[in-house]
């Protein structure tokens, strides 16, 4: 059977730790980091595996530092 | 195990759905965590992609946080003095009219400084595209009262909030432009959830192929948030902005096809 999965990819040295993209992912794919980036920001990250690909966290990025993946999975 | 065959599969060049354009320059935004500018920014940029004018389309960023916008997008871009932004656009699109003009302004610099420049922009009805950030506030220079601000709302030089008796009424600068005969479309738009981004980058690519088939005056007005100027984290701002922004500045579609839309309120 094939599912669609999707993943994405946070440039965590951009990112602003403005915890925008949390409120809007549906799935709450996305948690912000304890450690921080060279910046000293509390960064954006992936904690689970249940993203769809459905791009919402990265369009309300304001830095656009989410890049987001989504493919058709063949699983048994 | 799995989600490593899984990560492998997915992480190719054609699976990818959504990246930053390409015309956005790499290299950091100077704004605070949150605002709306940097995804305006994207918007812009990715309709000037999509529709691949990025050779012929020329930026008018003023003064305010958007003075910057020249460092970040990857289009030619001129600085205007403040509030003179539809000047310049005008005399570019007059210059080269078969080029794509829009002016990126801020509420400080379009509503209050640019008034004049504005509107009689609006009413000669120059074929150029404005994209009016509206915050509420002067962010830039430190949080100052605008024309925009809502009554009652604290800023800088209103601590104890807008007192309407002796600092006047906010101004609906897009509601007051929609009457002018020579601008073709108007709206109002926001960026802080996946939803209104999407409906602005339509409203804006609406915009550039009604400039291209020389309708008219197009305005767009983004309402955004300005949390380091309102004192707040930017998720609180958003809410702050969709329990007490949103009533006043409704979102929407104002002026389509050159006609007036009938408002409920």
């Amino acid at each position: 059977m094939a599912k669609i999965k999707g993943d994405i990819v946070i440039n965590t040295e951009r990112c602003k730790g403005c915890e925008v993209c949390l409120a809007a992912c549906p799935f709450t794919v996305i948690a912000m980091s304890k450690e921080v980036n060279s910046k000293g920001y509390h960064f954006a990250m992936k904690v689970n595996h249940e993203c769809t690909g459905c791009t919402n966290c990265a369009l309300v990025c304001p830095d656009g530092v989410i890049t987001v993946y989504r493919a058709k999975v063949e699983t048994e | 195990m799995e989600e490593q065959f899984a990560k492998t599969e997915i992480h190719k060049p054609e699976n990818i759905v959504y990246k930053k354009s390409d015309l956005m320059v790499d290299r950091p935004l100077s704004y605070c965590p949150g605002c709306g500018h940097g995804t305006a920014h994207r918007m812009l940029m990715e309709v000037i992609e999509e529709m691949d004018i990025s050779d012929k389309t020329i930026g008018v960023s003023p003064v305010g946080c958007s003075v910057l916008a020249y460092d970040f997008l990857n289009i030619d871009m001129l600085g205007a003095a403040h509030g003179r932004a539809p000047a310049l656009a005008t005399a570019i699109k007059r210059m080269w009219p078969n080029h794509f003009v829009f002016t990126y302004q801020g509420d400080g610099d379009l509503a209050a400084i640019g008034t004049a420049e504005t509107i009689h922009a609006c009413n000669r009805g120059e074929n150029i595209t404005i994209i009016f950030i509206n915050n509420g506030i002067y962010g830039m220079t430190g949080g100052q009262m605008a024309p925009t601000t809502l009554p009652g709302m604290r800023s800088s030089t209103s601590p104890y909030g807008r007192d309407v008796p002796t600092m006047g009424h906010p101004l609906k600068i897009t509601e007051l432009i929609a009457q002018l005969p020579g601008v073709y479309y108007v709206t109002r738009q926001a960026v802080h959830t996946p939803n209104n981004v999407r409906k602005t980058k339509k409203a804006i690519r609406k915009a550039f192929e009604l400039q291209k088939e020389n309708k008219g005056l197009c305005f767009i007005e983004i309402v955004s948030n300005c949390n380091s100027g309102w004192k707040m984290t930017p998720v609180q701002s958003n809410k702050w902005m969709e329990e007490n922004m949103f009533p006043f500045y409704v979102l929407g579609d104002i002026k389509v096809d050159g006609k007036l839309i009938e408002m409920t309120k």
